[in-house]
């Protein structure tokens, strides 16, 4: 699925990124481009600028004053930081970071949350998304029954779902998932992986993982981020059939490092 | 995917939400920026009220050298504050002699020594030891500790340095007590364990390690305690027996700044040169109280730092 | 650990740590006696206070006007009067310092600006009480025209005690941790949104610990609403914000030291009262902070 002239405008396109903390750079990034309704998969060792890259495009270095984003990052065709409204902004992408957040409402009012926040306040639909959100995240089964104790007193693993099942409750356009997998059983992870194939047909995913495989059962075309650099860019498959310009990349693959 | 166009729109309008996060900003902003306007305000107001006696009518040297307060003598009334100010600080040393190493031991035993149990109820007492108000303390030292002296060191009169240092030694504790202790427990818990993993007993370890390396916060703590007892008021007006007077020992009676002021704002008509003189001894006190916090808040960022 | 004691087990204590022990147990006992000694202030005076007010501590006390010349009766106006000042000061207090916590916490970029504004709150709760006294009567009595009335004399309680208000509710603003706002954050909330609905909810009660602290406070504050709008003695009750009041500290200050030919008991009455409700609302603080600790939602 590589960009061609036929396919839609991307959703995101990345022009000379460059994010810094302080005098540190955390990521330079000359190009990238995510195109609708594809998984976008980016692999790469910890501090290697993933993290960072999702907080940029979400724009959360608003409120980090640490954090300073140079270049440019396109959503719909117009950088982040000329939207208006960056709440706005945020309703449309959502984001699950790997630290999982339980806020202390109840259950119910951690995924009501963000569509109370959009106007939604019919409690039959709000009753229909938390469902929904909750079973995608398949986390319903576990606590259908006590919506209402605090979502910040649940099961490290619970929690996580319950930060993705919040980030769908927004109706993102783009969901952005980093490391989503990492208290969560394998079986859990595979039920949510199925859910994320599906949702493929109606938004576009950005997945950081670094689970190599991960990104290989789900991602369309896959990034290898190392040092703060993307060293790799190109459709799963090919990378993980050895296609790559840069060794590092198939050592990563290999487990040689990492 | 809702079509582009509408969503566009979407992310290019403030909307209320937008608006009403702009307006609690400005408004909050307003809250925190009242902090600077009132200290601003309190330093002009009483400048403003006083200034008019400091251009007009005082004598510098006389203010700073002279002890005579005589602000309502027919003929030639004279402003020297030398005598309140030797009250003031002969008050507050002798509040310190008390309260520095009461203070300093109790937060090094509930910093270092006490179990989790017993600091906590300490604290709660060093608490409650603060919440006693001024005037009260003022009374005790005017009925209790005025026969108590009295009666133990035969002295005509109870009410001087020793009474009011004493009262505000106590009220000046609790604060420097909860600020050392703090300074202490900022204290890396594995500077304890390097030493004591010498061999060094809780003790060595405090004196050699802890104090050290807290000495900044623990200065910052003494200078908040001065502070306290400059600025002290209704204690020392009840319990210092209000004589002006440049001490010669402990039992002197002494008149601090603070309760000049107090007792005869009173009686002054507004704008008069005794009522400018009164509000310029209060730009005195801003003064040095200002200088007081500056440093200490210096010394802690100091710390901070580090 | 040297081995200077000389053969024994690996284990045996050496002279040198018998001595030292001895040592650590008499530095303890120094320290404790010291941290002891700065409390039992409090007990004495407490039961100095009882044994010589508490008798004369009554409902009809409370609620009875002083008479001949103050040296008689109770001190109703004087209570009223408190209560009064108290609450005006909290009504201009309480939202003022919410606000300035809610900015320096939740909108305070690492600024030059805001260091002015801490050092600010910093010297506004070192200046003195007299001088407080002083801000209020140039500001608030003579140039904003109040005259010495109950609005003067809480608006200046009010300046004196902001910091208390600003402090402590920042520390409660500051407990809620910060991932929940960036969780919030990420889901589109706007600033005001979080604290809505994630910080303020969860630091409400702990907010509420500091006014009743600052309530406690200002309770016992003399000296700023001497000049201010506390009145020695009044013979009627307020009839509005702009009428003087009487006041339980200053009540004490004038029956202790200006009345002649009063009965002994009365000031310790007054004392034992005054101390009372500063006692009760610190213990009310320092137990709902004691529930709200034992009681973690995260």
């Amino acid at each position: 699925m590589v960009a061609a002239p036929s396919t839609p405008p991307p959703v995101v396109e990345v022009n000379n990124l460059r994010i810094r903390y302080g005098k540190e750079v955390a990521l330079q990034l000359d190009e990238l481009s995510v195109v609708p309704n594809e998984i976008f998969g980016i692999i790469g060792p910890a501090g290697s600028g993933r993290t960072s890259f999702l907080k940029a495009v979400n724009r959360m270095d608003l409120f980090d004053r640490s954090m300073d984003v140079e270049g440019s990052i396109r959503f719909r065709g117009r950088d982040v930081r000329t939207w208006k409204n960056v709440y706005s902004l945020r309703r449309r992408i959502g984001v699950v970071f790997p630290l999982p957040v339980g806020l202390p409402l109840s259950v119910y009012d951690n995924v009501a949350l963000a569509p109370r926040l959009s106007g939604v306040r019919a409690k039959s639909e709000l009753n229909d998304i938390v469902e929904r959100c909750l079973r995608r995240a398949a986390l319903w089964d576990e606590v259908k029954d006590r919506l209402s104790s605090l979502g910040s007193l649940l099961s490290g693993g619970q929690q996580q779902r319950l930060t993705i099942a919040r980030g769908l409750s927004q109706d993102p356009d783009l969901l952005m998932l980093d490391e989503f997998s990492i208290a969560v059983d394998p079986v859990t992870t595979m039920r949510i992986e199925d859910v994320l194939k599906e949702l493929k047909q109606e938004l576009t995913i950005i997945l950081v993982t670094n689970l190599v495989q991960q990104a290989r059962r789900l991602a369309d075309r896959t990034a290898f981020f190392l040092g703060g650099r993307c060293i790799e860019i190109g459709a799963t498959d090919a990378i993980f059939s050895g296609e790559v310009k840069d060794r590092r990349t198939t050592d990563y693959i290999l487990g040689r490092f990492g | 995917m809702p079509p582009l166009g509408s969503l566009s729109q979407d992310l290019d309008r403030r909307d209320f939400d937008w608006y009403a996060d702009k307006l609690v900003e400005i408004l909050v902003f307003a809250g925190g920026f009242s902090a600077i306007i009132l200290i601003l305000g309190i330093f002009f107001f009483i400048t403003r009220e006083g200034l008019g006696f400091v251009f007009s009518s005082l004598d510098i040297v006389e203010f700073f050298t002279s002890p005579r307060w005589r602000p309502t003598s027919e003929l030639n009334a004279t402003y020297g504050a030398f005598a309140l100010m030797a009250g003031t600080a002969s008050i507050t040393g002798m509040a310190m002699l008390i309260a520095v190493p009461f203070s300093i031991g109790a937060a090094v035993y509930i910093a270092e020594f006490a179990g989790p149990r017993s600091r906590e109820t300490l604290k709660v007492l060093v608490e409650l030891l603060a919440a006693i108000p001024s005037v009260v303390w003022g009374f005790i030292g005017l009925t209790l500790m005025n026969s108590l002296i009295i009666e133990v060191f035969d002295v005509p009169v109870g009410l001087n340095i020793l009474n009011a240092g004493l009262i505000l030694g106590l009220m000046a504790a609790p604060i420097m007590t909860t600020i050392a202790e703090d300074a202490l427990k900022a204290v890396p818990d594995h500077y304890r364990e390097a030493a004591e993993a010498m061999g060094a007993t809780k003790w060595q370890v405090t004196r050699r390690v802890v104090i050290p390396a807290a000495k900044k916060g623990l200065a910052a703590a003494i200078l908040l305690g001065v502070g306290r007892g400059f600025g002290e008021t209704m204690a020392v007006l009840m319990a210092s027996g209000h004589a002006i007077n440049i001490p010669g020992s402990i039992f002197d009676s002494v008149r601090a700044l603070t309760a000049t002021i107090a007792a005869e704002l009173g009686e002054t008509a507004v704008g008069s040169e005794h009522y400018r003189a009164l509000f310029t001894l209060g730009i005195f006190l801003f003064t040095i109280t200002f200088v007081i916090n500056l440093t200490a808040d210096i010394i802690v960022r100091g710390t901070r730092k580090r | 650990m040297s081995d200077t004691g000389g053969g024994g087990s690996l284990f045996a204590a050496t002279a040198r740590d018998l001595d030292n022990r001895k040592k650590q147990a008499r530095y303890r006992g120094v320290f404790l006696g010291m941290t002891l000694l700065l409390i039992l202030p409090v007990f004495l005076i407490l039961a100095v206070l009882i044994s010589r007010g508490g008798p004369i501590l009554s409902l009809g006390f409370l609620f009875t006007y002083p008479s001949s010349g103050m040296t008689a009766g109770g001190v109703f106006p004087a209570l009223l009067g408190t209560i009064f000042l108290v609450t005006a000061a909290l009504v201009f207090s309480v939202p003022l310092g919410v606000a300035a916590a809610l900015y320096l916490s939740e909108y305070a970029a690492d600024n030059w600006l805001t260091r002015l504004i801490n050092l600010a709150i910093i010297n506004l709760a070192g200046v003195p009480s007299i001088v407080h006294a002083l801000f209020g009567v140039g500001a608030f009595v003579l140039f904003f025209g109040f005259g010495t009335s109950i609005l003067a004399a809480s608006l200046t309680l009010a300046v004196m005690t902001l910091p208390v208000v600003i402090v402590s509710t920042r520390e409660s603003l500051q407990a809620v941790p910060r991932a929940f706002r960036e969780a919030s954050w990420s889901m589109g909330a706007t600033r005001w949104q979080t604290i809505r609905h994630i910080v303020l909810p969860n630091s409400v009660s702990g907010i509420l610990t500091g006014v009743i602290l600052e309530v406690s406070r200002t309770a016992g504050e003399t000296a700023p609403i001497m000049f201010t709008g506390a009145a020695f003695f009044l013979p009627f009750l307020p009839q509005s914000v702009y009428d003087q009041t009487m006041a339980l500290s200053l009540h004490l200050f004038v029956i202790s030291t200006q009345v002649p030919g009063v009965p002994d008991a009365l000031p310790y009455g007054v004392a034992l009262l005054l101390i009372s409700i500063v006692l009760i609302m610190n213990s009310a603080s320092i137990a709902l902070r004691m529930v709200l600790r034992s009681r973690k939602k995260w």
